[in-house]
């Protein structure tokens, strides 16, 4: 579990195109270090949500190559990948909680799919909604939480595996100010705890309150300003 | 040693008392991945139940033809008749009973009964009518032969012998209405078993396609368990496993609703014994009765109903892995 050589992950000229269509991703060249914070911006529709299920090894590219924790990815097995994936955390623009299952349980899944019995993580669970706001809430279904509640379990549930890397859609796309300063000063101490942190947004308020390295998606190409 | 263990009991029980207890009755043993009464569920056990009791009744009614057929073709087959003429002076009394002698030696034969001469002149009223005197004309005397159970008779040999000593004797084996017969059991059972594989057929494909369509439902399940890292095993054994739950429980709903169903057409066809309508369906269709085949095969069609559900689900989740990468 050891920081990777060459960075977390690293891209190599790396290109994605849809069926026969254009590419809208092109020659994507750069790497995301270990202990790093980015945001990745750029226009709707520039292909931000693309590049983070790169990212995330749910989409395999056309060209190029995509190094995660030094591993060629187009070499791994489907089992390779989701052991892999057990080091990245994802918050999704829409949270994907499972709506049957209360927050203890859906932020408890990435530790339930491991193997690890209840007993073993029940504190560390319950400590962890405790820091983000969610310790009254701890045996509601996502149904009965309003959106920013939502949007705090879905981050509970995608670092309660301690990952190497989070990746965030929009992950203040839904919710006030206030909170998404809350949420934003949540990611700082993520990354300071040793974890590369990506937070895909066009929030330019977002992005002005943390100096931070940015990836911006323009015309398919990306551009890095560090 | 016994300090360790002590420190971490206490170690445990501390932990536990400062656990927030679950709402509810709720258990972690209660906590489902795949939902377990969803309205998909619900609706795909009711549809394992419908088909499990058509594919048993079917399997039910089609043993019931299969046995009769079977039935018809040994009792008949286990039949002979001897038919003595009457012979200008001869004692047709002696005749007969020497044919009688004849047929009983006979290595196979169980059981030889005449018929006297009253039973032969009943046997000619369906065509003559009844309260005819027919003591002057020359009636044809009939001796039935019995096989014994799984015996074979030399039929050319007592034919023969019958031919040397009996004048006016001739022997009916019965053998074009036992090849009738034999073709028509064939047909019946090769109908019940067409019948029963389109049955089974049609449970197959419906179970399948709601088990697709239950499982439409849990496509969201399957993507978030893969994208916190969940292997496709984990996956889909939780499916598979559910799924097999599902199709249990609606086949043992079906099976037994058709098992009951059976007993009951079993028990109101046994009120009807003795009557002259109940003996002709028994004779042609057999009787209403379970057993232990058709518990076999009822086993059967529940365990290969319930094993579709679980692998259709688990083919679905593989498929649906697939399609998100």
């Amino acid at each position: 579990m050891g920081d990777s050589e060459n960075g977390v992950i690293q891209f190599e000229n790396v290109g994605l195109r849809y069926g026969l269509g254009s590419e809208i991703l092109r020659d994507l060249t750069f790497h995301i270090a270990p202990r790093s914070f980015q945001f990745l911006s750029g226009p709707s529709g520039a292909g931000k949500s693309s590049l983070l299920r790169l990212l995330f090894l749910t989409l395999k590219p056309t060209r190029g190559l995509i190094t995660l924790f030094d591993h060629d990815t187009a070499s791994l097995s489907a089992d390779s990948l989701a052991v892999l994936r057990r080091r990245i955390g994802v918050v999704f623009q829409d949270f994907r909680l499972l709506d049957h299952l209360t927050t203890f349980d859906n932020v408890a899944l990435p530790l339930r799919v491991i193997g690890r019995e209840e007993d073993s993580y029940f504190d560390e669970v319950a400590e962890l909604l405790g820091w983000v706001g969610l310790g009254e809430h701890m045996w509601s279904k996502p149904p009965v939480l309003s959106g920013g509640e939502k949007q705090r379990a879905a981050i509970a549930r995608a670092v309660i595996a301690r990952p190497q890397l989070l990746l965030a859609d929009e992950p203040t796309g839904n919710v006030d100010p206030q909170l998404a300063q809350r949420l934003l000063r949540l990611f700082i101490e993520l990354n300071k705890s040793g974890t590369s942190v990506v937070i895909a947004t066009h929030d330019i308020a977002l992005m002005d309150q943390y100096d931070a390295r940015r990836l911006v998606l323009h015309d398919g190409y990306i551009h890095v300003y560090d | 040693m016994t300090s360790r263990i002590t420190a971490a009991l206490r170690k445990s029980f501390a932990r536990l008392r400062r656990r927030p207890a679950r709402p509810g009755r709720e258990t972690r043993g209660d906590v489902h991945i795949v939902p377990k009464d969803s309205i998909a569920a619900n609706a795909l056990a009711a549809v394992v139940a419908i088909m499990t009791f058509l594919a048993a009744v079917t399997s039910g009614g089609v043993a019931m033809v299969i046995g009769s057929a079977n039935e018809w073709q040994s009792e008949v087959a286990r039949e002979m008749t001897i038919q003595v003429r009457p012979t200008p002076g001869r004692d047709i009394e002696a005749e007969i009973s020497r044919a009688q002698a004849l047929a009983r030696s006979a290595p196979g034969v169980a059981e030889v009964r005449p018929y006297s001469r009253q039973e032969s002149d009943r046997l000619l009223e369906p065509w003559l009518g009844s309260g005819l005197v027919l003591d002057d004309l020359p009636v044809p005397r009939m001796i039935a032969v019995r096989i014994a159970r799984g015996a074979v008779v030399d039929t050319a040999a007592l034919r023969q012998s019958l031919a040397q000593s009996v004048a006016g004797a001739s022997l009916d084996d019965h053998r074009s209405g036992i090849n009738r017969m034999r073709g028509m059991a064939k047909a019946a059972i090769a109908g019940g078993m067409g019948v029963f594989a389109l049955v089974l057929a049609a449970t197959v494909l419906s179970v399948t396609f709601a088990t697709r369509g239950a499982m439409a439902s849990n496509r969201p399940i399957v993507e978030v368990l893969h994208f916190v890292g969940a292997k496709e095993a984990y996956i889909a054994s939780q499916f598979q496993r559910h799924f097999l739950g599902l199709g249990l429980k609606g086949g043992a709903l079906g099976g037994i609703a058709a098992m009951l169903c059976l007993m009951l057409a079993g028990r109101v066809s046994d009120m009807f014994i003795g009557t002259a309508g109940e003996a002709d369906a028994a004779a042609l269709l057999g009787r209403f009765s379970m057993g232990f085949t058709s518990y076999v095969v009822l086993a059967a069609e529940v365990g290969l109903i319930a094993g579709v559900t679980a692998l259709t689900s688990r083919q679905v989740v593989i498929h649906t892995l697939r399609n998100i990468e």
